[in-house]
């Protein structure tokens, strides 16, 4: 049995006269005490993915299941079972730190102590401030504090929507260390995220564009799966270099990438040498061109580019 | 001045009752720079920004943008800079070619420069077919790269991008860093504000600031042979976790 | 169970934490009140008048002294000609003159019939009137006197009884009506702005995937408004009785169960308002726009309902607050009991479980999206 499941499940919306397809056919399989993200920049359904799973939404077409339940008919169920944590994390600004997880505990029927042991390594970071008002946190603080309300009640599976967005780059990294010890628990992860750099930390990814999954495997098995060859290209100016790259017929992709870009090409017999040469023409300085290993970030672009 | 600065700060400092925001920073903008501005929420990056861009009094120091004082001529700077934010861009009920009339005309643009502006703009983008379109229905990333067209719809010599790239699919962010770059090629300045590490390295300079101070200045290379880092992510993480502020 | 008070205990601080808003609830009522008793008043007292005497007898000054004792009136000019009215009245310095003629006393001794007369300013009918009014009572009870012991045959007097509110005190209108304004306003607009604020603010969604049943979450913001009202109406009671002299006449319990009554109405209203409503912007808009001014304009607290066409007539029987605002009057003022308000009370009982089933129905156990 997974631990949530998805089987077909498509959703729309409309605006105005248009139909706005959110979600298109999503299957997806998650294990238990899986940590699983589901990777995609905004728009690409993953928010309207979670609320059909945490029994908020209805979709149009296809089933769901939660630890065997059936997302429509035992949605109450359901909800006694799972933990939340939505986007902009959903505290009450209002009322203070302590209040708030009391609050989520009753909601639940239980208690701060009884399940203490579970969010003791979080919680203890904000401890000290829980006399103070949930809406005067910094976004990390914030987020810890949602975490624990949602774990509150020791659910089987938690839904994290965007648990990072806006919050700093190293609450960001705590965040995830601490995801990975609640794994230990036996809990079941799923969490969406537009950052890629976030996905090598998962166990399991789901690559979300549009609506449409167009990847779902181990991080490492979908670098493993890229298939081109990839390059990264430096020369003194950046900009000429990404134009001058773009506009060669033998290249099929090129993408900034920090201080390199990265670059596929069509169909060369010897890539570094002839892509030397037409540098070169076009008098560049400083050219290094040396093959490299795909990123998430580099199968995530190259996977879009093909489906568009 | 020996060269031409566009942003010159002179230990620029805001301070709101006990808390100060923006401790103490000078540095200097080139015209034609792209100039980095990187630092977790709360290190003071978006108070800082407001001052340059006149909308906030500093308490101490001083700041010119574009030659104009932001504690006298702050009407002055607004008239000659763009500014383009994640969290405002464009009006969502709007057609993309109202919201490039409205723009325009606020920055005083005739009719006749308006449409001239709209047309190219519409075409580089490819959205010739969506000039009469509600900017609501525009995916993200379009979005994202008109409201960036429209912010220079006037030619400001100075641009201030607060975050302009959050969430958007990681094709758009480069192509929305390729109209950047092209911006800079043409002489114009631009002042960006960013969590995402690698975008630092399209900067020509950047700043890193930690508890309201700037805690690096320079260029990406330099920054990472300083800190022996093999990334600018690597040097971020070292200089942010000093940060005292973000228990608070 | 348990969990809907820790829901309730949740909105107490929420509203007790909001200062402002707090003010609001409890200050709004007495400032109407009070501002209503002794500011905006629809009573005509002090009117400036103008004295022309022709006659200058007997009659006329005990008319005339009659007219300065009573605290509707105040002579603040004297006339000695009737080309002086004219330019009076265009002055504005006056509202009413009165005009005893020259042989008042002959007249009435030999003839029995003298007319005084009466010029009122009527560019407002309703002060014209009343002053015409006042005036002829005063006017009417002087030749009661005078006719005392003489009898005249064929008499037909018009006796005049003004029952519930002899004193014609506007008070005894408009405290049932600000009772209904505030019960209506406190209850729909804080209502639905407190359940639509939850869904702004996002912590809806993490309600909504608990074991909590939807329908108690909406409840359990109503409880505490409740509890307000209730001490509201207390405090207006409170307030009429003993700064306007408005006394309950009726039943106070029944008055207070009533009021409960149209409370549970008017927070059904809010929660209606909050399913339909996805800005707390929109929820403000909607109450005061959709409920308060209907029932400012239509519950016969303002303008009499009978004299408006047919249509409106029917818009302002679906209106709670009408049938409250009847009840209200008839316990508070004319001292009715239960035998007497029966209909109006199943009426509104009706409208309260019909508003309140439809408002739990209506909301989404999922997000309407």
């Amino acid at each position: 049995m997974f631990a949530i499941e998805a089987v077909g499940i498509s959703k729309s919306y409309r605006f105005k006269k248009q139909e706005v397809k959110a979600l298109n056919d999503i299957n997806l399989q998650i294990l238990k005490s899986e940590l699983f993200g589901l990777i995609g920049p905004d728009g690409s359904g993953k928010s309207s993915l979670i609320r059909i799973l945490t029994t908020l939404l209805l979709a149009d077409e296809g089933t769901g299941f939660v630890d065997g339940l059936d997302i429509v008919k035992d949605f109450e169920v359901i909800r006694k079972r799972v933990g939340y944590m939505p986007g902009r994390f959903s505290l009450y600004p209002d009322l203070t730190v302590e209040e708030n997880l009391q609050f989520f505990a009753s909601v639940f029927n239980t208690t701060i102590k009884e399940n203490y042991s579970l969010i003791k390594s979080i919680y203890q970071q904000i401890e000290p401030f829980k006399h103070r008002r949930a809406g005067q946190l910094s976004g990390g603080m914030k987020q810890k504090l949602a975490l624990s309300c949602a774990l509150i009640h020791r659910p089987s599976v938690l839904f994290l929507d965007e648990p990072t967005t806006g919050v700093d780059a190293v609450s960001r990294k705590e965040f995830w260390d601490m995801l990975k010890e609640l794994q230990a628990n036996e809990i079941t992860i799923l969490v969406s995220t537009p950052y890629m750099d976030e996905a090598a930390l998962c166990g399991r990814v789901a690559l979300i564009q549009e609506g449409s999954l167009f990847k779902v495997d181990k991080p490492n098995q979908i670098v493993d799966d890229f298939s081109p060859k990839l390059f990264g290209i430096r020369s003194l100016e950046m900009f000429r270099l990404i134009e001058d790259l773009k506009s060669w017929q033998a290249v099929y992709s090129c993408f900034a990438f920090g201080d390199s870009c990265h670059v596929i090409f069509k169909d060369l017999k010897d890539e570094v040498a002839e892509c030397t040469n037409y540098l070169l023409a076009k008098q560049h300085q400083n050219i290094e061109i040396f093959q490299i290993k795909a990123g998430i970030e580099d199968c995530f672009m190259y996977l879009m580019k093909k489906s568009a | 001045m020996p060269e031409n600065y566009l942003i010159e700060v002179h230990n620029l400092t805001k301070r709101f009752a006990a808390f100060t925001a923006v401790d103490n920073i000078s540095f200097n903008v080139k015209q034609g720079e792209i100039f980095g501005f990187l630092g977790a929420n709360g290190a003071g990056k978006t108070t800082a920004i407001k001052m340059l861009s006149g909308l906030l009094n500093p308490t101490s120091g001083d700041a010119k943008v574009i030659g104009f004082d932001v504690k006298t001529q702050a009407e002055k700077i607004k008239k000659n800079i763009g500014y383009m934010s994640q969290r405002f861009s464009l009006y969502e009920d709007l057609t993309v070619f109202e919201n490039m009339r409205f723009y325009g005309g606020i920055y005083g643009l005739r009719t006749i420069e308006i449409n001239t502006k709209a047309d190219e703009i519409l075409t580089v983008l490819n959205l010739v077919n969506e000039r009469n379109v509600l900017v609501k229905s525009l995916p993200l990333g379009w979005k994202q790269k008109l409201a960036f067209s429209i912010s220079i719809l006037h030619n400001p010599p100075l641009v201030f991008l607060d975050e302009p790239t959050g969430g958007v699919d990681p094709i758009t962010r480069r192509e929305f860093w390729e109209l950047i770059m092209e911006a800079a090629n043409r002489g114009t300045t631009l002042f960006v504000t960013t969590h995402y590490m690698d975008e630092a390295e399209y900067c020509n300079r950047v700043t890193i600031m930690v508890d309201g101070k700037i805690e690096a200045l320079g260029t990406p290379l330099e920054l990472r042979q300083q800190m022996g880092a093999s990334s600018m992510e690597a040097v971020f993480l070292s200089l942010a976790r000093k940060s005292s502020r973000r228990e608070l | 169970m348990k969990q809907f008070w820790i829901f309730v205990k949740k909105e107490w601080l929420h509203i007790l934490r909001d200062r402002r808003t707090l003010l609001i609830l409890f200050g709004m009522p007495i400032a109407q009140i009070l501002i209503f008793g002794f500011a905006l008043s629809n009573e005509v007292k002090n009117s400036k008048i103008a004295i022309l005497d022709h006659a200058g007898d007997d009659i006329s000054h005990k008319l005339i002294e009659r007219i300065e004792a009573s605290k509707y009136f105040e002579i603040t000019k004297v006339l000695s000609s009737d080309s002086e009215i004219d330019a009076v009245f265009k002055q504005g310095a006056i509202r009413l003159a009165i005009v005893f003629p020259a042989n008042l006393s002959a007249d009435l001794y030999h003839q029995n019939d003298v007319q005084l007369q009466l010029i009122s300013d009527a560019s407002d009918p309703n002060v014209g009137t009343t002053l015409v009014n006042y005036m002829s009572s005063i006017i009417n009870d002087y030749q009661n006197e005078l006719i005392g012991f003489n009898k005249l045959p064929f008499t037909i007097k018009a006796e005049v009884r003004m029952i519930y509110n002899p004193q014609l005190k506007a008070a005894y209108n408009f405290v049932p009506g600000v009772m209904a304004m505030v019960l209506l306003l406190i209850c729909s607009l804080m209502t639905s702005i407190a359940i639509v604020r939850e869904k702004e603010m996002g912590t809806m969604e993490v309600l909504l995937v608990s074991p909590l049943k939807p329908t108690l979450v909406i409840i359990s913001k109503t409880i505490p408004y409740l509890v307000l009202s209730f001490i509201n109406i207390c405090s207006i009671l409170l307030l009429s009785y003993f700064v306007l002299d408005v006394p309950v006449k009726g039943n106070l319990f029944l008055l207070l169960a009533e009021g409960i009554l149209f409370i549970i109405a008017s927070l059904s209203l809010g929660m209606f308002v909050s399913s339909i409503a996805a800005t707390q912007t929109a929820a403000m808009f909607g109450t005061l726009v959709g409920l308060f001014m209907p029932t400012l304009m239509f519950s016969g607290f303002m303008f009499p309902v009978d004299n408006m066409p047919i249509p409106l007539q029917w818009l302002s029987n679906i209106l709670p607050s009408k049938w409250f605002f009847n009840i209200v009057k008839a316990i508070m003022i004319k001292g009715l009991g239960f035998s007497a308000i029966w209909k109006e009370t199943l009426i509104l009982f009706g409208m309260t479980c019909t508003l309140f089933i439809i408002s739990i129905r209506k909301f989404d156990k999922r997000l309407a999206l």
